[in-house]
């Protein structure tokens, strides 16, 4: 609506600020429920990363498209409705394309209307931005949560059953650590993921700094 | 970001006339309505063609040299063809050799297991009375542990020839199907445990003999009919 208009020009920072900067899992924490639960296989989290970038990319587009014509009172049932279409229209894709994947989905289709992630980019992108801008910026948080989900599958699957996308990895005689395809194992591998990304972005920031000659943190 | 937004919105709320508000949502739900039913059309073939092949797959496995299938429908009254539309009760899939004789009967089974209902695809042979395969359908069973039943070739031998023998009356089987502690299997009648997993097997052979105590009776009473569908063939 008429607020002040901060319509930002699309550059190549409008993607890449999904796969790093404000990453959904890495940095932003947001959708946490699918991220631990369906990420016990790599594919599982592919497939799951795959569809929740269609609903966030065709969920905010309709919401950028329809954005003066939506009151503020009625926005976010609006939204929860076009994010619902686009859940559903992927739960029957899904089910089209393997029952197989379906099944080991389970439930996780179904919540992806309560991802916070997608309602986010809705409320605090989309319904502010041109097309251009929401799409470009939808696809990058997409490939980001994609990313984030495949690095916690690969490493739970690797560790937890010895293959990657279903084929072994190891010899026969390798005993998997089957806690890593548990829930607590979703846990252990989000946390170091974490630690690795926070430890990463501190080394960089320190050394920035440095650069700019501006040792403030003395260490 | 959008809360500095909100003190010039607060005037803004009180204009907005109903009337758009009706006219968006209203558009909004007549868009999805019509996006959601056109994906449900679109996919609904695609849809029960992957539940006629996972079918098939799993009967094809459970019931060893069958080639084709025939639905039928066990009621109270006894089995008819499946495409009785009056029918209701279980189902009952029949397996055919390339000869069209009847190799088996599939049923479906289900139980309570460790974390959810477990339910299998087994297959009963009415010449030895035994059953002669499981095939997990759907079960959320503990990672390396419980799911060991779906694959477990120790646990899978169990149902190679598992007896499951009428009493002489008819009225149920003359041995209960029963779990036992992995390694006493004695009888052809008992199932060995996989240790460490008992709750999902024992939920196994819960389902089977209940099951089988109550269809394994009519698949032999209306033998006839299932081995001999021809009269009913479309």
């Amino acid at each position: 609506m008429n607020l002040p208009n901060q319509e930002e020009t699309v550059t190549a920072d409008t993607f890449l600020r999904g796969l790093w900067e404000e990453n959904p899992v890495f940095v932003m924490l947001l959708g946490m429920c699918p991220v631990l639960a369906v990420t016990n296989s790599a594919i599982n989290a592919l497939a799951m990363g795959l569809a929740t970038t269609f609903v966030l990319l065709c969920s905010s587009s309709l919401v950028s498209l329809f954005r003066k014509l939506i009151p503020k009172q009625v926005r976010i049932a609006t939204y929860i409705v076009i994010i619902a279409t686009f859940v559903t229209i992927v739960d029957y894709g899904i089910q089209a394309i393997s029952l197989d994947l379906y099944n080991a989905l389970g439930a996780f289709i179904q919540l992806i209307v309560v991802n916070c992630m997608i309602l986010g980019r809705a409320e605090a992108y989309a319904s502010k931005q041109r097309l251009g801008a929401t799409v470009v910026n939808g696809l990058g948080m997409g490939v980001g949560f994609t990313i984030a989900l495949l690095c916690l599958g690969g490493v739970r699957e690797i560790l937890g059953a010895g293959s990657l996308f279903g084929f072994p990895l190891f010899a026969e005689n390798f005993q998997p650590w089957v806690v890593m395809i548990l829930p607590p194992g979703g846990f252990f591998v989000l946390g170091g993921w974490l630690l690795l990304f926070n430890w990463y972005r501190q080394r960089r920031e320190r050394k920035l700094m440095e650069q700019q000659g501006a040792s403030v943190h003395g260490s | 970001m959008n809360q500095t937004s909100a003190p010039q919105s607060a005037e803004l709320v009180a204009a907005t006339p109903s009337f758009a508000m009706l006219r968006t949502l209203g558009l909004v739900a007549g868009l999805s309505g019509l996006l959601v039913v056109l994906t449900y059309q679109i996919t609904l073939p695609l849809i029960e063609e992957n539940k006629r092949i996972a079918i098939e797959r799993a009967l094809f496995k459970v019931i060893p040299g069958a080639t084709s299938r025939r639905d039928f429908v066990a009621t109270a009254q006894g089995i008819v063809a499946a495409d009785d539309r009056a029918a209701e009760g279980t189902l009952v899939y029949a397996g055919y050799d390339e000869q069209d004789r009847l190799v088996g009967v599939a049923l479906e089974a289900a139980a309570q297991g460790y974390q959810d209902i477990i339910r299998i695809l087994y297959s009963f042979d009415p010449v030895c009375q035994c059953i002669r395969g499981i095939e997990v359908l759907k079960m959320a069973e503990t990672p390396g542990i419980g799911d060991k039943i779906a694959k477990d070739p120790v646990f899978q031998e169990n149902f190679v020839e598992l007896d499951a023998r009428l009493k002489a009356d008819g009225s149920g089987l003359a041995n209960d199907i029963l779990m036992v502690k992995h390694g006493t299997k004695s009888e052809p009648w008992q199932i060995d445990a996989i240790s460490g997993a008992t709750i999902s097997s024992r939920a196994v052979a819960r389902m089977l003999n209940d099951s089988a105590q109550q269809m394994v009776p009519k698949i032999i009473t209306y033998l006839d009919r299932l081995r001999d569908p021809g009269r009913e063939k479309e």
